[in-house]
């Protein structure tokens, strides 16, 4: 039975910490370990990005080196994308998605921590290449010159490898999961729509990795045993690199921003007391997404010298793609319309998540236009629609998810003061750092360079000290979910009043999760509803309140 | 202490057994992974001159290439047997499937050698270098399925599969029909088309 002891931690059903250090096949204990794990990696991406923003305050600094400089953005994507926001979210959905369920765990366990340990060599390695040197390419280790790195460049190749495996086994674990072991009475269309999500995310990790895993077989042979396939000197095809690499790359941004998706479907319908407008439509057009992903990754290679023409389809493709996604956020704003709304921490991110992400998806349809890519690309227009999309995107949900959960998690709530200092350094912050660079990247600043023309200058320093203060905002999240854990209150079950079977559950939830599996009659959003109203009323599970 | 029954393992809403249905989804993935690398080999092939693929010896990868497909119909008389409770029969047609599988290999390595000794090598080619990376990869596979044969075939001696627990033989039918399957594609790409 989970102890409710205030003033002390709360532990699922006598836990011990060392529990959570060890091969342990729970998945609450391998999401709380991803999430620690990817956390840790967000600070350490977070630092090289401040590390890159300080030098960037002046136009011709010497202190970071061409070829440090190069490494230090290289990390930072491949570090933001691979170690923090892919795992951050899996570790996040493996806590929640079987709860949401109605199920005792992931349809294969063992396999679930395997992903998990995968992470562990994958880090290391590429904190190796790091530290080694060579790594310089970026995140998108376009051949020639990531043949003609030095052998960091391999250990990054090899990290990833490890890393790759991890998201395709647990893409596979959610997929069995979702399909297999919902709650008897929990069709499809009753399923959360967070479900929905990560099972669209799923298949995109199945089909979309193992392609990356090629490419990255056949860079490391042709560096390690001569197999010139991108080597154009040889005759080999440096075009096929971007193919393959972008041919994974593009889905995966969708594997960054389906979950993220999934988060806000959960939290603006509690926080609105509203029923979610549209689930069918959310539910199809997460699908459409992750089949759609897969048709437009030329539109990063517009000027890479690809047949001309054959840039038409990807432009069409491209600019098809913000359909979907408008469905979804029309109706998260149909599903606020009218709404009443409390502006707990995790609404409010939740609400600048859309706006966020909406002038990111804008910047995005410019960019799909050849034209303007023509003469924004690789420029500071691509860096801003990138981290709108990513952090005002990802991010922020990321934040909005976790403020949601948290009290599920570890049985108190984070505190609502510090969650607001927390949230509004971190969008105003945010908006100074990144804003300008749209401007920058119109005006012709190229993107991964270490110096630039001083006329760049004024905006470079407006973007840095938005960062200082993005920075700076972190750290009363980080202290308030440390010091919570021993003095935040109490929440009891279902401290939001949320309908969905998490709820249902003490905080935390017992190891074994449902004593008995719980029947389902409808889908978890019937906010105002006679039987939902029913439902929130009666005590819910024993030790929860 | 709430030591409560862990609740019932599958309350599938669908009816593919989880175990199979895992596996069907981890082929997709492979499926991915070879096309990725076939892709490699078809591009690395057009760039190079006509008669690059004169070197191989295509009577003796047919013949090989039919090994690898009795191996497949061996698999699905194993299936057969344990289905109908024949432990014996069983363990004699994977053990069989190990043989054929292990042949098919051998002479892939056989192959290997003489090409080498040819001086036709991954590095000194493009159609080499897609050659050996999709015939490595694939052959890795091979390697790999013959390993759990040899679980399967060791377990099978101890009694550990059943009439009425025997999902195993049948998740690693499905594996083995793969490798079967991408070497099929792969023999026709690399060595019968021009």
């Amino acid at each position: 039975m989970t102890e409710t002891v205030s003033g002390g931690l709360i532990r699922h059903g006598g836990r011990k910490v060392s529990d959570y250090l060890v091969f342990n096949t729970d998945h609450k204990v391998i999401g709380i370990q991803y999430l620690v794990v990817s956390f840790a990696f967000f600070i350490f991406g977070g630092l090289l990005a401040e590390a890159m923003r300080s030098h960037l305050l002046t136009p011709n600094n010497p202190i970071l080196g061409g070829e440090v400089y190069n490494e230090m953005f290289t990390i930072h994507g491949t570090v933001m994308i691979f170690l923090w926001i892919i795992p951050a979210f899996t570790g996040l959905a493996n806590y929640v998605v079987p709860l949401m369920l109605g199920a005792n765990d992931m349809a294969f366990p063992k396999l679930n921590a395997l992903s998990f340990w995968l992470l562990i060599p994958g880090a290391a390695l590429l904190l190796l290449s790091f530290f080694i040197g060579g790594a310089g390419s970026g995140w998108t280790a376009y051949a020639p010159l990531s043949l003609q790195t030095s052998n960091g460049q391999t250990l990054w190749a090899i990290s990833l490898q490890f890393i790759g495996f991890s998201t395709i086994f647990s893409g596979l674990n959610f997929l069995v999961t979702i399909f297999n072991m919902r709650a008897p009475g929990m069709t499809l269309t009753r399923m959360p729509l967070m479900a929905w999500a990560i099972a669209a995310t799923s298949i995109i990790q199945i089909l979309g990795t193992p392609v990356l895993s090629g490419a990255l077989f056949m860079l490391i042979l042709n560096r390690v045993l001569g197999t010139n396939f991108f080597a154009a000197s040889a005759g080999g095809d440096p075009l096929m690199w971007q193919n393959l690499f972008w041919f994974y790359s593009h889905p995966a941004v969708y594997i960054m921003v389906l979950p993220a998706f999934g988060i806000i479907s959960e939290v603006i319908p509690v926080f609105a007391r509203k029923p979610i407008f549209g689930y069918r439509l959310i539910a199809v057009s997460s699908m459409a997404i992750a089949i759609a992903g897969f048709l437009v990754w030329a539109h990063h290679m517009f000027t890479s010298g690809m047949d001309p023409l054959l840039r038409v389809p990807f432009m069409i493709t491209s600019m098809v793609i913000a359909i979907p996604t408008g469905v979804k956020i029309f109706s998260w704003l149909a599903t606020i319309w009218g709404g009443k709304l409390r502006f707990t921490t995790s609404n409010l991110f939740a609400l600048a998540f859309i706006s966020m992400f909406v002038i990111g998806g804008l910047s995005g349809i410019f960019l799909a236009s050849v034209p303007i890519d023509i003469h924004v690309q690789d420029t500071y227009f691509v860096v801003a629609h990138l981290h709108y999309v990513l952090f005002g995107g990802s991010v922020m949900a990321m934040f909005a998810g976790l403020y949601y959960w948290y009290p599920k998690i570890t049985g108190r709530l984070l505190d609502e003061g510090w969650g607001k200092v927390h949230f509004w350094m971190t969008f105003i912050g945010f908006n100074i750092t990144f804003l300008p660079m749209h401007v920058l990247g119109l005006e012709g600043m190229p993107r991964r360079v270490s110096s630039y023309a001083p006329e760049f200058q004024p905006l470079n320093i407006v973007a840095t000290l938005g960062s200082f203060l993005l920075a700076t905002g972190t750290l009363p999240f980080m202290v308030n979910s440390i010091v919570s854990l021993w003095r935040g209150k109490v929440a009891g079950a279902n401290p939001w009043r949320a309908l969905g079977l998490e709820w249902t559950l003490p905080s935390p939830p017992p190891i074994h999760n449902f004593p008995t599996p719980p029947t389902v009659d409808s889908d978890p959003y019937g906010y105002g509803e006679p039987k939902a109203r029913q439902r929130l009323a009666a005590p819910s599970a024993p030790g929860g309140n | 202490m709430s030591e409560a029954t862990p609740a019932v393992e599958h309350i599938g809403s669908e009816h593919v057994d989880n175990r199979k249905l895992g596996m069907w989804i981890f082929l997709a993935s492979e499926v991915m992974l070879f096309s990725s690398l076939i892709a490699g080999f078809i591009n690395m092939k057009a760039r190079s001159p006509a008669g690059a693929s004169d070197v191989l010896n295509v009577p003796l990868t047919a013949v090989n290439t039919f090994i690898l497909i009795m191996s497949s119909t061996t698999v699905v008389m194993a299936l057969a047997a344990i289905q109908d409770g024949d432990r014996k029969r069983l363990r004699n047609y994977l053990l069989a499937t190990l043989l054929l599988g292990g042949m098919f290999f051998s002479i892939q390595m056989y192959e290997y050698r003489h090409l080498l000794g040819e001086g036709f090598t991954p590095w000194g080619s493009l159609f080499g270098a897609g050659f050996y990376t999709v015939t490595g990869f694939h052959g890795l596979h091979v390697l790999i399925g013959l390993g759990l044969c040899l679980a399967l075939i060791v377990q099978a001696i101890q009694g550990k599969i059943t009439a009425g627990e025997h999902m195993r033989v049948e998740v690693f039918g499905l594996y083995w029909h793969f490798v079967d399957v991408v070497w099929i594609v792969l023999f026709t790409i690399i060595y019968l088309l021009p």
